[in-house]
């Protein structure tokens, strides 16, 4: 599948920012951050960004993005059209919490922000289902996909928040959660990839299926129908990853793996050179998420490519 | 709403015969040319005089050897929207824009609501579906839905463009939900197959098997000799009568 920057781009950032959002709600009351609003402002205002960025980014990979606002009216059957609404009701306790905390309501921000988490949660759910749910293409129609999701915008949340907490002189909850996270994360992804390199399921569509030739041997392609590209082979047959599948996992792992000595490191120092190593673990984190979202795309393969070289 | 909705029992669709189609590629054109006039137009070309030239059709004709040897052979494969009967392709349009009809089963686009998000294509298996880039929506088969019901042209042109063109008619247009009609009854003699049963779409289209080759005749017949009758030339029927003393 082609990996187009604008989703690459919104799911890693959008991802980051409802992880750091998640976090904020759920410490915050358990007094594991530091609590003065200033600290709680900064953290909400950088979540509201990065998620704002990814959605308008998602919006270029629309062919009429001046039409987005319809998307929001299927979400009885569609996981892009319940994303959509989650997005947007994500919203409302997020920016209730902001003026909460800029009002002095310790309480209402309280709610307001495990109410944003909530919704968080519910939309980076849905990001991955929208994904998991598609049975035409293999690598994303795994149960481990859309739980990966979550995972991995806890991960680079957590970091991110670490990252903010190390500015503001108390880092250890969210950094120490931030290494869970990158152990846990790391361990998903190996699964994963071994899980996708095992060879196919012998119920997996075949180009004997796709044709119904399969009664008469082994099919494969002899005239294609079209010489030139076409939209399909350019969005469904993005072939690039495969070729240096090897070097961009260990590049994904690099980053992840880096994130714990680096926390570590950055807790022990502290002051302002530990919060410059805590922001660079931040940064690898995200680093580490851009590739690992692109080969996620890259490595995933789709049926309708068996009906043009009798593989998917 | 992209919901599905309950069928009426009709199921228009086509049957496409694996074991005439000759690949000529008339399906696909007539196609292109129809439609590029009809419900989903204009369909693009971009490039279309230089190298690169590519654009929206809603058939591909693909062909494909299978099997080996005596028992191989090479079919042809013409490849449409098979409009499903539980298309995922339409419960996951966020917007509606993509829509059975509960009337007939055709699988269609509003180019009005669509957004051109591209997941209906992510989710259809058979490639079906393929962006317009210029206009930024999607665009798909209609089963012509704009001659089958078109009561300005003559009745019996009233068929999708691909199957009033085919020139071995292999291929065949008609009410596959109705076990009585012609198609019904030509899938039930020719065995007729769904393509990726396995994904579970439920396509309406069906496809028909190449026939089996002939088996040869383990006991061919000796070449008949000729009888004087046969010969006319008196030269050869001297020869003949000379030779075979």
């Amino acid at each position: 599948m082609n990996p187009a920057p604008s989703i690459v781009f919104f799911t890693t950032a959008s991802g980051a920012g409802y992880g750091l959002l998640f976090w904020l709600g759920v410490l915050r009351p358990l007094r594991l951050l530091p609590a003065s609003p200033s600290f709680a402002l900064l953290a909400l205002a950088i979540a509201l960004l990065l998620i704002t960025a990814g959605l308008a980014s998602s919006l270029l990979h629309l062919g009429r993005p001046e039409r987005a606002w319809r998307a929001l009216s299927q979400w009885r059957s569609s996981w892009l059209s319940r994303e959509g609404v989650a997005a947007i009701a994500t919203y409302v306790p997020a920016g209730i919490m902001g003026l909460a905390l800029l009002a002095d309501r310790p309480g209402l921000a309280t709610v307001a922000g495990m109410a944003a988490a909530i919704g968080a949660a519910v939309t980076v759910w849905c990001t991955g289902m929208i994904y998991a749910s598609l049975k035409t293409v293999r690598q994303w129609h795994h149960p481990s996909v859309a739980p990966g999701y979550l995972l991995f915008a806890g991960f680079t949340g957590a970091m991110l928040l670490a990252a903010i907490g190390a500015l503001a002189g108390r880092p250890v909850v969210p950094a120490m959660l931030s290494i869970l996270l990158a152990i846990g994360a790391l361990a998903a992804k190996r699964s994963y990839w071994k899980a996708m390199d095992a060879p196919k399921p012998a119920a997996a569509p075949t180009l004997e299926s796709a044709t119904g030739l399969g009664f008469i041997g082994r099919t494969r392609p002899l005239d294609p129908p079209h010489t030139e590209q076409n939209w399909l082979l350019r969005e469904m047959g993005f072939r690039l990853a495969r070729k240096h599948r090897e070097k961009l996992r260990n590049l994904v792992i690099l980053g992840f793996v880096a994130t714990i000595p680096l926390a570590l490191l950055a807790m022990i120092i502290g002051g302002p050179f530990g919060a410059l190593l805590m922001v660079l673990a931040a940064l690898a984190a995200l680093a580490a998420m851009l590739a690992e979202r692109w080969l996620m795309f890259a490595e995933a393969t789709h049926t309708v490519t068996l009906y043009y070289n009798g593989e998917s | 709403m992209t919901e599905i909705p309950p069928s009426s029992g009709k199921k228009l669709g086509l049957v496409i015969d694996l074991d005439t189609c000759v690949g000529c590629q008339a399906c696909a054109t007539n196609c292109k040319q129809w439609n590029a006039g009809g419900h989903l137009a204009p369909l693009p070309d971009m490039k279309p005089y230089s190298a690169g030239a590519e654009g929206v059709w809603f058939n591909r004709v693909h062909s494909y050897e299978a099997g080996e040897g005596a028992e191989g052979r090479t079919v042809h494969f013409p490849r449409s929207c098979l409009h499903c009967e539980t298309p995922a392709c339409v419960t996951v349009c966020p917007t509606g824009a993509s829509y059975k009809r509960a009337e007939d089963g055709i699988v269609l686009v509003n180019t009005d609501t669509c957004i051109g998000c591209g997941l209906c294509a992510w989710a259809c298996p058979y490639g079906a579906r393929e962006l317009d880039e210029d206009e930024g929506v999607m665009k798909k088969c209609t089963l012509c839905v704009d001659r089958i019901y078109n009561e300005t042209i003559p009745e019996a042109q009233r068929k999708p463009a691909c199957v009033i063109t085919c020139p071995v008619g292999a291929r065949h247009f008609g009410d596959l939900g109705d076990p009585g009609s012609d198609v019904s009854q030509l899938v039930a003699a020719r065995g007729g197959f769904d393509l990726m049963p396995e994904m579970g779409y439920a396509p309406t289209n069906k496809y028909l098997p190449p026939r089996r080759p002939m088996a040869p005749n383990p006991n061919p017949p000796a070449e008949a000799e000729p009888t004087p009758l046969d010969l006319k030339n008196p030269l050869l029927r001297w020869l003949d009568r000379a030779l075979s003393r």
